[in-house]
């Protein structure tokens, strides 16, 4: 006892093939006590979480990413490969593997089995889902399937606390060897390897009882309507609109709220401190500007809350089962319909999700058209120039012209999206097809459990960026707005003197035959930080007192009178693609690990909007 | 209902045929996996690992709307969406039944 007591807690590792329901029970095994981070170098997520036994022992529990083989196709299953084989110079190997096995689908996941006895590892078993299982008629003979496979077996059910007793109750009483034990040298299998596998799992799942192949599941039924050539589509589109109808209608009360919250605090903060610098850093540069990212916040909960159930619940893939005809001829993947569905919220959570395409081909050209995802931060500054140029009308039959305009917006990213994905796939190097291999899991509801534990790390993530990158870029260019301060006498806004002044001047040379004015230029510089600063900036050029999101309502008439249809349609079309935001390259730039693609990304962004830009104010100034 | 009993063994009869052109609903086994030139490094292999591997039972459950594809398969007790270039790798021969 005193062994276990002095000595650091052993560190088990969870291994098993996508969908077996490893996540799932990792969650209960470690409850809240989970620290998600990366693992060194890559943008895999490292999840780890700790488990205190009823003998009082605590174990550190590592959940490695989901993996067909030991033989890695993808930087998940590069990372799980790695860290069991020892090849990881930060992580130490496990003490102890359990192998988490979906009991529905054995002749595929004791496969994994067979290959991790190979590393000669201690090693448990999990017979995961077995009440599914049980459920199906599939009697599984635990004991046997032990003395088959010579470690020891438990049966678990990963969504329920007392499903996972028998596995807590064999950690505790299995002796967890101390650290010193090294894998046996892989060798990668061969074909030959496989078929021997395979020929063997045949033979234990005679023995123990084991799976049924001739019946048609109710998953089989589900999908029989759901992957169905007519109907599938027509659902798909169904679920999608109710989506971005709750994430825009859902989210705007928390969103007012955040923002009136905001407000208030700012002026709370404005009236108790002595006016001075670090007031104006505080309230214009700090509070206003991570304010205006915070906003967003409940518009990221409802669409991750949305694509968390329908993963958890196995449409995701269904989904990108439907949508890989149309994605493919553009040359990207099914699997790329998640990232980028993410990415209308915002395009760094959805350049982190392409990392589930296996192929790096595929993955960077769905990084590279991510942006082009009309993002949320860009509706304040539709909203601000579509309130301020487009009349409240009704055209075709009852249809407001404010909204169509507005579709019509998110409709061009998505199309310029497929074209440039096209340009990527002709002038890929490689004229090789690009492999889908997307397995098609059984429906199941989602746990709430595991859906809150989802939720909340991505709010984590996202908190955590604001609270560092974000806050960063917004002092910097707070200081670049802010000085050098206005001379004595100066009649212009402040902004007009300081160096984000002086770089919007000469911008505005630049952005002079796209029919930007020098106010708009001067606001582009913060709006890199996030696009809907933007609007901010525009008042502050505009001499607005207000800040943040405020604004917008006195801007409106300001803008009207002020500027001429075919600027506004312009600066319209060039948020359509607009290039800058630092974050999204900041985010590229690690993703990638190469300064190549973001350089790339922000050059053939700043093109396309500058050349849409172009053509629409010509265009509109012709016809004007 | 796991029957014990040893498969007919009618099929072999049957001439293979590749995967993509199996009946939608219909049973067949795995018969070989080959991949050419053309297709991507490791097919091959992953096809294996994802356990399209002689011996083992075929089923279509799915076939996407444009040019019929891609397909969803079932391969064992499990699901997965191929690529009609994939699936053009698997010859499979039909069945009766599946009973193992």
């Amino acid at each position: 006892m005193d062994a276990t007591l002095s000595a650091p807690s052993p560190l088990i590792a969870l291994v098993g093939n996508p969908n077996c329901g490893k996540t799932a029970l990792f969650n209960i095994l470690t409850g809240s006590r989970q620290k998600v981070a990366n693992y060194a170098g890559v943008t895999v997520e490292r999840k780890e979480g700790s488990l205190l036994t009823p003998s009082g022992l605590k174990i550190r529990i590592l959940d490695l990413p989901g993996a067909y083989s030991l033989d890695p196709l993808t930087p998940d299953e590069q990372v799980t490969a790695d860290v069991l084989l020892g090849r990881r110079a930060s992580e130490t190997p496990p003490d102890l593997i359990v192998c988490v096995t979906d009991a529905t689908n054995l002749r595929q996941n004791l496969r994994l089995a067979l290959s991790l006895k190979r590393l000669r590892l201690p090693m448990v078993v999990a017979l995961n889902m077995s009440d599914i299982a049980r459920r199906k008629g599939i009697i599984i003979d635990a004991g046997r399937l032990s003395a088959e496979l010579g470690v020891p077996v438990v049966a678990t059910v990963g969504v329920k606390a007392a499903g996972v007793q028998s596995l807590i109750k064999m950690l505790d009483s299995i002796v967890i060897p101390d650290r010193g034990s090294q894998p046996v040298p892989w060798q990668p299998l061969g074909r030959a390897d496989i078929e021997h596998d395979q020929a063997e799992v045949r033979r234990i799942l005679g023995v123990v009882g084991g799976d049924r192949l001739d019946g048609i599941t109710f998953s089989d039924r589900l999908d029989a309507v759901v992957l169905h050539p007519l109907l599938g589509p027509v659902i798909l589109a169904v679920i999608l609109f109710l989506v971005f109808q709750a994430v825009f209608a859902w989210a705007q009360a928390p969103m007012d709220e955040i923002k009136l919250g905001v407000a208030a605090f700012g002026n709370w903060l404005g009236a108790a401190l002595p006016p001075s610098l670090l007031k104006d850093l505080v309230v214009n540069g700090v509070l206003a500007g991570v304010g205006s990212v915070l906003v967003f916040l409940p518009q990221i909960i409802i669409l991750f809350f949305f694509i968390l159930v329908l993963e958890d619940s196995g449409y995701l893939p269904r989904a990108a089962f439907l949508l890989d005809r149309i994605m493919g001829s553009v040359g990207l993947s099914g699997r790329a319909f998640i990232p980028l569905l993410s990415s209308f919220a915002c395009a760094i959570p959805g350049i982190m999700a392409t990392r589930t395409i296996q192929n790096p081909r595929d993955r960077l050209a769905t990084i590279m058209i991510a942006p082009l995802m009309t993002c949320s931060a860009r509706l304040p500054v539709y909203a601000l120039i579509i309130g301020a140029f487009i009349p409240r009308r009704l055209v075709w039959g009852g249809l407001e012209l404010q909204g169509v305009v507005l579709f019509g917006l998110y409709l061009m990213g998505v199309a310029s999206a497929m074209a440039v994905a096209f340009v990527l796939k002709r002038t890929g190097r490689s004229g090789r097809l690009q492999a889908l291999m997307l397995e098609l899991p059984a429906y199941h509801w989602p746990n709430l459990r595991n859906l809150a534990i989802g939720l909340w790390q991505r709010v984590e993530i996202f908190m955590s960026r604001v609270g560092t990158i974000i806050l960063a870029l917004m002092v910097i260019l707070w200081a670049l707005s802010s000085f050098p301060a206005p001379p004595p006498g100066a009649t212009g806004p402040a902004i007009q003197y300081s160096i984000a002044g002086h770089l919007g001047a000469w911008l505005a040379v630049l952005f002079k035959p796209i029919g930007f004015n020098w106010q708009i230029a001067i606001a582009l510089v913060p709006g890199l930080a996030a696009r809907e600063v933007a609007v901010g900036a525009l008042g502050t050029v505009y001499a607005l007192s207000a800040t943040g999101n405020d604004v917008s309502g006195a801007l409106t008439p300001l803008i009207a009178q002020s500027w001429s249809l075919p600027t506004a349609l312009s600066l319209l079309a060039w948020y359509v693609f607009a290039p800058q935001c630092l974050s999204t390259l900041a985010t590229v730039k690690r993703e990638t690990n190469s300064w190549r693609y973001p350089i790339l990304m922000a050059a053939y962004l700043f093109a396309m909007a500058y050349g849409g830009s172009w053509i629409t104010f010509r265009i509109a100034t012709a016809l004007s | 209902m796991l029957s014990d009993r040893p498969s007919l063994n009618v099929p072999s009869a049957n001439a293979d045929i590749p995967l993509a052109e199996l009946a939608a609903g219909a049973f067949a086994r795995v018969v070989s996996v080959s991949t050419d030139d053309a297709a991507p490094a490791d097919l091959g292999r992953r096809l294996a690992e994802l356990g399209f591997l002689p011996g083992e039972a075929v089923r279509i459950v799915a076939r996407g709307l444009m040019a019929r594809a891609p397909i969803a398969v079932r391969i064992g007790t499990g699901t997965f969406a191929l690529r009609l270039f994939e699936a053009a790798c698997i010859r499979v021969c039909p069945e009766q039944s599946l009973a193992s």
